[in-house]
């Protein structure tokens, strides 16, 4: 059952449809500029972090190009980097460069 | 005494009492180093102690410093470090994550002497906190506008939304938006109003935390939404506050900015 409101339910659903005509645009742009999680790319100590509860793991990898650190980057470039010894980076978490 | 909070309710145990014992002189310099605390060879360890004890503030000043940038940023350096200090002798980590010191660093600004004249900067520290919180909140997908599409138009007005686990909303009697910005951003203060009132939204789609500020009921609008109230109670809160609200583009910002996660089934 709808309550009776001051702002009617038509002005409402209008409103919805305005903003949603101009909400596919920002979607669109959003997701074209969006970053990738790139494993195996960061200096030491240099590492992003999932922002999940309890998590401070950011700048804790310990050594160079560690394969399950991660650092976000810009969308599409991750695994074109070029990195010393051959290395490239991964969408993936990596076995190599893991400290012991 | 407050201990820290993953000794959880053992608080009989005999670590716990040589826990606290040890821990309540840290950040007092006036109080002795514990009774039985000794060196090898039973010395006595109160340099030792000392040089933990200077780890610790050192530590919970650095967390501060990274914590509030802006507010380091407006007092400066030597400032903030002094205050810091201040703030650290009379406040315990209650947590073991570094990330939640500080909490009330804000209501402890609004009654510290020196900074009495600059009354934005609790507000200032309460955005600075709420970005730390979206920076550190659960990983949710932002409310996708096609299943707002998928509603039919009738009952638009009645539907309710569930808040994305990042949202904050800062409501300030100064520019506390604008100041936060240009001293994150690195930009100039000149031409901000500090006394101009401002409402601050805090979101995260994906991983940047982003910070607006709010229009006029703006503020009104999505308290209403995250209180569970529908669409329709919500423009009306906001139409109470502000007569010409543009609801069409309150509910553009709300889905740009990842207000909300998804619209709430009935039950």
């Amino acid at each position: 059952m709808s309550k009776k409101t001051l702002v009617g339910a038509s002005a409402v659903a209008g409103a919805v449809a305005m903003a949603l005509s101009g909400a596919t645009l920002v979607a669109s742009t959003t997701a074209a500029s969006a970053k990738e999680k790139c494993y195996g790319v960061s200096l030491a100590g240099q590492n992003d972090c999932a922002a999940g509860p309890g998590t401070t793991c950011a700048g804790t990898s310990t050594v160079d190009y560690q394969g399950n650190a991660w650092k976000l980057v810009e969308n599409g470039t991750c695994a074109t980097m070029e990195l010393p010894g051959g290395r490239v980076g991964s969408l993936e978490p990596l076995d190599r460069d893991i400290p012991a | 005494m407050p201990r820290p909070d993953n000794i959880g309710d053992a608080g009989e145990s005999e670590s716990a009492v040589t826990l606290g014992r040890f821990s309540g002189a840290l950040l007092d310099p006036g109080q002795p180093t514990p009774a039985g605390l000794v060196g090898p060879n039973g010395k006595k360890a109160d340099k030792r102690y000392n040089v933990y004890r200077n780890n610790v503030t050192v530590g919970l000043i650095g967390a501060l410093f990274d914590i509030y940038p802006a507010i380091h940023r407006l007092v400066g350096d030597e400032f903030f470090r002094a205050m810091a200090r201040s703030y650290v002798r009379e406040r315990q980590p209650q947590s073991p994550l570094l990330f939640r010191y500080g909490g009330d660093f804000a209501e402890f600004l609004e009654r510290f002497e020196p900074v009495r004249e600059l009354a934005y900067l609790p507000d200032v520290a309460r955005l600075e906190r709420a970005w730390l919180h979206a920076f550190h909140a659960a990983d949710a997908p932002p409310l996708d506008s096609a299943a707002l599409a998928a509603i039919a138009p009738e009952e638009l007005a009645d539907q309710r939304f569930i808040a994305h686990p990042a949202t904050r909303i800062l409501r300030s009697r100064f520019a506390a938006v604008s100041i936060f910005s240009a001293n994150r951003s690195g930009a100039d203060l000149a031409g901000i109003d500090p006394g101009n009132a401002e409402d601050g939204l805090v979101t995260r789609r994906e991983f940047d935390v982003e910070v607006r500020s709010l229009p006029g009921g703006g503020a009104e609008f999505l308290l209403a939404l995250i209180d569970g109230g529908t669409l329709g109670e919500a423009a009306d809160a906001a139409t109470a506050v502000t007569q010409d609200f543009d609801l069409a583009a309150a509910i553009g910002a709300m889905l740009e900015a990842g207000a909300f996660t998804a619209i709430a089934t009935r039950d």
